[in-house]
């Protein structure tokens, strides 16, 4: 764990903390703070804003609700809400259920992605990650992620071998936590 | 990942949620014993995380901070209770004993911060350090791709040892034993308590795995029973109400 990563953290504790024990100036602080990362993810997967609005409002009042759904030794908070939020939307378009329970999601990941300027330095890296990435397996992680489309579905779309279009999702993740561990 | 390379893919597809039926039932009985690819799914979610930030900085509409706002102050706070979390345990008794003490110690903690959480922020750090580190003392000890290696002066044959850690006001109990000598057929080892008044009380029956090592996790005993020593016996399988054949170890407390 890098010291960065450490200090955002804390104030991430403190801030959950706050919010167990009634703080609503504590929800303000958090929402300002990650409101842009959670409607931004729910803004591309649902492409309406107003649908965004709705997952983003989800997710904040579930961690008001029971703050303890977010355990802070298993993982940062901005990439649990940016996993919730991408799981909220996709369960959304795709008109299901939510799939898990929210409390069972651990997200572990090197950047810090608590402060503004931590969170466009990954922005950054992300996209050119993206960018570097081939064209094929570029676009069967997008439609994987942000349309929720599974493996099955890529394949019959895009007429490749369901193995391939597998193999296109993991290594594609693998491409963006790779930019972080050099 | 080299031995699990066949759910490889099949984990990022989890992570995802697009796993489904067969798949994702052989995978999720998989992740249970494993806590590699367990690993390897929090870092894929990880993964997700980052390709979230691909997506932009979109900043909602000012409304939508007050709509959150109003939606706060309108519903009264609940007291938030400590999530059940369906662990993917290798030895689910040990883990969720372990982490349900954990889980109780730290909201206690968590509760008195909260009270002043400005002036604690850094305390309250360091306990998430530490309950972090005591999670992976657990894992580790549950770990079923964990190497057990006794450690002892050169030459000298490996000897039967137990340890009992036991905390009488709350009547708890764990002992770990290693080395142990292969059972008799349809035999087990129990535990025994010792009182200082009274005859020996059962504390748990168990039998060692392939390499003698043994845990035996909070056996169902009598609150506030003060503990002279204590030993173990061959018994049937089954276990005993009272020894029925000598002591082959025993210890006494300090």
């Amino acid at each position: 764990m890098s010291s960065a990563e450490s200090k955002g953290g804390a104030a991430d504790i403190s801030l959950v903390l706050a919010i167990r024990s009634g703080d609503e100036n504590a929800m303000a602080k958090l929402y300002d703070r990650y409101s842009s990362i959670v409607y931004s993810v729910a803004l591309r997967v649902l492409g309406d804003a107003g649908a965004a609005e709705d997952v983003l409002q989800e997710v904040f009042m579930q961690l008001w609700r029971n703050p303890g759904v977010f355990d802070s030794s298993r993982g940062n908070l901005a990439a649990w809400l940016a996993v919730i939020s991408r799981n909220r939307a996709i369960d959304a378009i795709r008109k299901r259920r939510p799939e898990s329970d929210i409390a069972d999601v651990t997200v572990s990941v090197e950047p810090d992605l608590a402060g503004d300027a931590e969170r466009t330095r990954a922005m950054e890296k992300v996209r050119g990650a993206l960018e570097g990435m081939p064209s094929a397996q570029r676009s069967a992680l997008e439609m994987a992620y942000f349309e929720g489309l599974t493996h099955t579905e890529i394949a019959a779309k895009t007429g490749e071998p369901l193995g391939t279009i597998k193999t296109r999702i993991r290594t594609g993740l693998l491409a963006l936590r790779k930019v972080f561990s050099a | 990942m080299s031995e699990h390379e066949q759910f490889a893919d099949d984990l990022a597809l989890y992570a995802l949620g697009s796993l489904t039926g067969d798949e994702r039932t052989v995978l999720e009985k998989h992740l249970e014993e494993c806590s590699a690819c367990r690993r390897e799914l929090d870092q894929l979610r990880g993964d997700m995380a980052l390709m979230a930030l691909s997506a932009g900085g979109a900043k909602p509409p000012a409304r939508v901070r007050q709509r959150l706002l109003n939606a706060v102050a309108r519903e009264p706070r609940r007291p938030s209770v400590p999530v059940r979390r369906p662990g993917w345990s290798p030895v689910p008794w040990l883990a969720a004993a372990a982490l349900a003490l954990l889980a109780g110690w730290f909201w206690r903690q968590s509760d008195q911060l909260s009270q002043r959480v400005a002036q604690l922020e850094n305390q309250s750090a360091e306990q998430q350090a530490q309950l972090q580190q005591a999670r992976e003392v657990v894992a580790t000890l549950t770990a079923t791709d964990a190497l057990v290696v006794p450690v002892a002066a050169p030459n000298t044959p490996p000897q039967p040892q137990g340890k009992a850690i036991y905390v009488r006001d709350k009547a708890r109990l764990i002992f770990v034993a290693s080395n142990m000598p292969v059972l008799p057929p349809l035999k087990a080892y129990e535990l025994w308590l010792i009182p200082v008044q009274g005859a020996p009380i059962p504390a748990g029956v168990f039998k060692p795995d392939a390499h003698g090592s043994a845990i035996v996790v909070h056996p169902p005993l009598p609150a506030g029973t003060e503990a002279k020593a204590f030993a173990i016996t061959v018994e049937p399988e089954a276990g005993s109400a009272a020894p029925t054949t000598p002591i082959v170890m025993m210890g006494a407390g300090e």
